[in-house]
This record gives structure tokens, sequence and C-alpha cells, in this order.
């Protein structure tokens, strides 16, 4: 596609023909960002959808004959502040950022280890091993989630978000030690040969050499299993009961979600914010995150 | 004197601590490492997955061990027609959602393999869908699938005078099930589009240049240059595709739970129905159990795929 348009543009430029550089302009136009901008208008309106009605009082929200939806008249912060104020929402806000952290801590520690034993280590049955990882990934949770919550009972963490941390590492796991294991093969063996020649341990080696040059590894896992925590919702939805101890996604279902009338603007408004730290955190981050999808797919 | 406390520091330069050799030995070293995840995997993931099997053969509810009672929770599920119905929307969602989400999703790879400018920018707004919380953005389908004030229906009523009526999105099982199944191809496309778009970008452009010098189309380019190229990573990315929407709850459970009249159960949300919400651990378990056959059929379809592509470019690249 790229370069039938490129050809086309050298031939034009040595014709010099005014309507083929039109021609192919259109052509591009029609074929390349005709369609670009459906996808993004499509991809994006949700957002739009949602952000918008969380700035709008009740009355426009009920109202498309005298207020056109697609903008605010008079915006209004009554819906955040009802949901920071009235509701437990910080409350939910800080336990899922409890929970994501912890977790994400925990299985980077796990995966590093494993992904160094595996990759760097070497020793029989190692393939098997990781081959046994990558399975585990393949384990969808909807599957899990029932034994898991008996499981959960019998440690005595039911309801507690310690549950969650230790229970999400099941599907960051595997994810970040197959990432990981990517990129300690792109670090040459060379310089960990040099280390063990001068009487370097393999902890020092590990600590001193390999983690220092997989920075940019850790961090597309680390950015990942923080927004594959943030999102998961079937377990926080299974292990947790009370109120205070929910997470954003949970909580904005089954608390917020009361009676017959929808309260859309509260409820858009709690999405919004829910959205905001992984949206602000992706955005930091973006060029880790999308080498580490397209990484963990090509490996 | 001098000799001995000159020596012992020595000593102990040259003779490292017990544990620092301990930690220095191999296979030790080997199993430290290896236990944190390793420990985790089969507690909380290995160990469920055998219990949750052990579970489909028991009548176990919430607060009760159950006794074994072999098949009687499949043999109760084959006569369930409200289990047929979640099999029959959990094989229509999978296969209509995964073709429109590939079929679009390609489509936007082709399109972002062009050169434009913010390209990057681009790339950085089209994958939000995917990385925004699943419920979060159900919600916002559920308020723009509503009866009342749904904004498509304003549109197609009220600015482009195609209907009369409002669209019932959701209050009857048809209707239901395709707002669904769009919602779910919505949140998808991101995914498959940049992970398609990374394989893309693998394939030596020399390949279009021979091909444009024999005189191929572009659509000859398409079909026998990139698609075949594209066959592994597209092998991968739809196993994990099918087993992800076969398995989905959140989009279900956020906007429909289910209903109306339990049109737009998927396995997992009746699994969950019956096994948590229901308290019947048993047969909620033989309900997940009963999706394992489909994802194992999806698990060897990405195993054809990877051994295709050894076959393609030798056994020495993998």
């Amino acid at each position: 596609m790229t370069d039938t348009v490129a050809q086309q543009g050298i031939a034009d430029a040595k014709a010099a023909p005014d309507t083929m550089a039109w021609d192919s302009g259109l052509r591009r136009l029609m074929m390349i960002y005709l369609p670009l901008g459906c996808f993004v208008l499509i991809l994006l309106f949700p957002f739009y959808w949602m952000a918008i009605t969380s700035f709008k009082p009740n009355a426009e929200l009920m109202n498309y004959r005298d207020h056109n939806p697609f903008w605010i008249s008079s915006p209004t912060l009554a819906h955040i502040k009802h949901l920071l104020f009235d509701t437990a929402y910080p409350r939910w806000l800080w336990t899922t950022m409890t929970v994501a952290i912890g977790s994400t801590t925990l299985s980077l520690i796990a995966s590093t280890l494993a992904a160094y034993a595996i990759e760097r280590l070497r020793f029989r049955g190692s393939p098997y091993v990781g081959l046994g990882i990558y399975l585990a990934y393949l384990v969808p949770p909807s599957i899990l989630f029932i034994p898991l919550a008996t499981v959960v009972v019998q440690f005595g963490l039911f309801d507690s978000p310690l549950a969650l941390i230790l229970v999400y590492p099941t599907f960051l796991v595997p994810f970040c030690t197959w990432l990981l294991i990517g990129y300690f093969k792109s670090i040459p063996y060379e310089l960990e040969e040099c280390a063990l020649v001068d009487g370097a341990t393999r902890l020092q080696i590990l600590r001193r050499i390999t983690l220092p040059l997989a920075v940019p590894g850790l961090i597309s896992a680390g950015i990942f299993s923080f927004t594959l925590s943030w999102n998961e919702f079937i377990y926080a939805l299974a292990f947790i009961q009370s109120g205070a101890n929910k997470t954003v996604p949970v909580a904005i279902l089954t608390e917020l979600v009361t009676g017959d009338v929808y309260q859309w603007g509260a409820l858009m408004a709690g999405s919004l914010l829910g959205s905001l730290p992984v949206a602000v955190f992706y955005s930091l981050f973006v060029d880790y995150y999308v080498s580490s999808l397209t990484g963990a797919v090509k490996e | 004197m001098s000799v001995t406390t000159l020596s012992s520091p020595a000593l102990a330069h040259r003779q490292p601590s017990w544990l620092v050799r301990l930690f220095d030995y191999k296979p030790f070293l080997i199993a430290m490492c290896l236990a944190p995840a390793i420990g985790l995997l089969s507690v909380f993931l290995t160990y469920p997955l055998g219990l949750g099997i052990w579970l489909a053969f028991t009548d176990t509810t919430i607060g009760r061990r159950g006794i074994f009672v072999g098949f009687e929770n499949f043999q109760y599920l084959l006569t369930d027609p409200l289990w047929w119905n979640a099999v029959f929307y959990s094989v229509v969602y999978t296969g209509i959602a995964t073709f429109g989400k590939f079929a679009l999703g390609f489509w936007l790879a082709l399109l972002l393999n062009n050169h434009f400018p913010f390209k990057s920018i681009l790339r950085a707004i089209i994958l939000l869908p995917w990385i925004v919380p699943t419920v979060l953005s159900a919600l916002a389908f559920w308020w723009i699938y509503d009866p009342q004030f749904s904004i498509i229906s304003y549109l197609l009523v009220d600015v482009l005078h195609w209907r009369s009526s409002n669209v019932d999105f959701l209050g009857s099982p048809w209707p239901a099930r395709f707002s669904l199944i769009a919602a779910n191809i919505w949140r998808g496309i991101p995914f498959v589009a940049i992970s398609l778009l990374a394989g893309l970008q693998t394939i030596s452009p020399s390949l279009y240049e021979a091909a444009m010098l024999d005189g191929a189309s572009a659509w000859q380019r398409f079909r026998y240059i990139t698609f075949p190229m594209m066959m592994p990573i597209l092998a991968i990315v739809m196993t994990f595709s099918i087993i992800f929407t076969f398995t989905d709850f959140q989009l279900v459970y956020a906007i429909t739970r289910g209903g109306p009249v339990n049109s737009t159960h998927l396995l997992a949300t009746l699994a969950f129905q019956r096994g948590i919400a229901g308290g019947e651990l048993g047969e909620g378990a033989a309900i997940a159990v009963s999706m394992i056959p489909f994802l194992v059929f999806a698990t060897l379809f990405s195993y054809f795929g990877l051994a295709r592509r050894k076959w393609q470019q030798g056994e020495a690249n993998d």
C-alpha cells in the first residue's frame, strides 16, 4: 500500500501533472485517513460519553430535546462531589491501589527470580519449567474462581484484600516471567562470564549486572501487572464481601448501581475516576507498554 | 599474635561464610529462585484447578462439605436448557466477536502500518479501550445502550430520522446478544491491531519489492505475502483471543447479568450465578469444568499454528 503510493508520488514528481498528485492525495485520504478517523472516533466515543456524562447536571442528562446531548451547557462537579464525599469511593481507590501495588511487587520479585533461573542458571528441564509457566497463562480466571473461593476461605483470607494480593500473581507471574525471559535473553552472557571470572557470586551477578540491564523489561512487566491487577474483576467480586474492602470496578457495579433509577452521572463519574489512574500511568510509559505487549506476543 | 590477627581476615576473605557459599551452590540457588513463582502458582493455580475438577464431581454447597456424586452434576447440566443456552451463546459470542475483532483489527493494523504524522500518539490512543478497566467501559456501554436515553437511539431517531422509535438494545434476547458482542469487539480491536501491527513490521519490504517487480497486484501481495507471513502471529493472538473471549465474564456481568430471561448467559456468568451467588459450588464448578474441552481445542489450534511457523522458517529459528 505504502509502496504504491510512494511510487505514484515519484511518477507524479517526474511528470508533474497536478491532477495526478491530487488524485493520489484523495486516494490516500479515502483509503487511510477516513477509515482511521472512523476507528478513532468509535474507539474513543465511549470515553467521551463517559466524561461528558460525569459533568452534566441531571436535568440535561435526561433531556435531549432542549440540550444538545453532545455538549454540556452548564457543567457541574456535583456527581464527583457526591462520589468523593457521600460514598466510600476514596476508600475503594485506596484499596485498589494497595492491591495493585502489592500484587505487582510480589509478582515482579517472583517472576524475576524465576526468569533468571530458567534463562541464566540453565538446568536440566528448564525449558519444561518455562513451558509449564507459559501454560499457566492459558488457564483463565473464570475456571478457577469457584475452587479459589474455597481455598481463600480455608486460608481465612475471605473478604480481605490480602487474598487478592496473593491470588493476582497467578495470572501476572506467567506473563511477567515470559517477558523477562525474553529480556534476559537479549543481555549478552559474556558480561556475566566476566563477573564470574572476577569471583562474583551468582546473586551478586543478578543484583549488580543482570538486573540493572533488565530495567526496561522490569518497567514493562511492572506497568503491565499494575494495569492488569487494577482491572481485575472476577476474583475481587467473588472474594470480597464487605462494602469497604471492595476494589473500584466491583464497588461501582455493586454499591453504586442501586434501585431502578440509575444515577448515571455518579456512575460515569466513578468510571472516569477509576479509569484515570491507569490511563495516566499508561500514558507515562506508553512505549514500554506497547513493547511489552508486542514482545510477549512475538516471544 | 600479629600473625593470627592478620590471617583471620585474610582467611575470611578467601573462605566466604557458609551462607554465601550455599547461595552460590547452583541446585540450591535454582530451587530458591524458582520457589516463589512455583509456590504461588501451585497453591493458587494448580491446586485450585484440581480442586475445581474434584468439586465438579461433588455436591458441595457453601458451608457444607460435599460427597462424591460421580457424573451427577454433568448429567444434570446435559438436561438443563439454561446450560445449553449458555453453551450456545458462548460459542456464538466467541465466533462472531473473534471474527469481528480480527477483521477490524487486521484492517486497523494495515492502516497503522502506513506512514503518517503523529503515528505514535495515535497508536497510544488506540490502545485506550484495552487499558481501561473492562467493567468501567462496560458501564459506559450500558449507558449508551440505555432504553430511554441511548445516544445511538437519539442519533437514529432525532438526528437522522431513520427510525421512529428508540432501539431496545438490552430488552429482548437477540438485540441484547448482539449489543454485548459489539461491546466485546470494541474492547478487543486495540489488542489485535497492536499485536498484528508488530507482526506486520517484521515482514521484510524486499518481499513486496520482489512481488511488485513480478507484477503482483495489491490484493495478491496481501494474499500471498502479508497473510502467510502473518499466519504464526495470527494463530497465537487468535488463541489468546478465543480463550479469553470464551471465558469472558466482566462485560456480560456488568451490562446484562445474563438477562433478559437468561438469554445472554455465558458459561462463566452461569457458573458464577450458580456457584457463588446461588451457593451450589459443585454445580458451578461443573459448569466451569465444562469449559475446559473448548479451551483445550483452542490451545491445540495454537500448537498447530506454532508448528507451522517452525516448518516455514526452519528448525533453527524459533
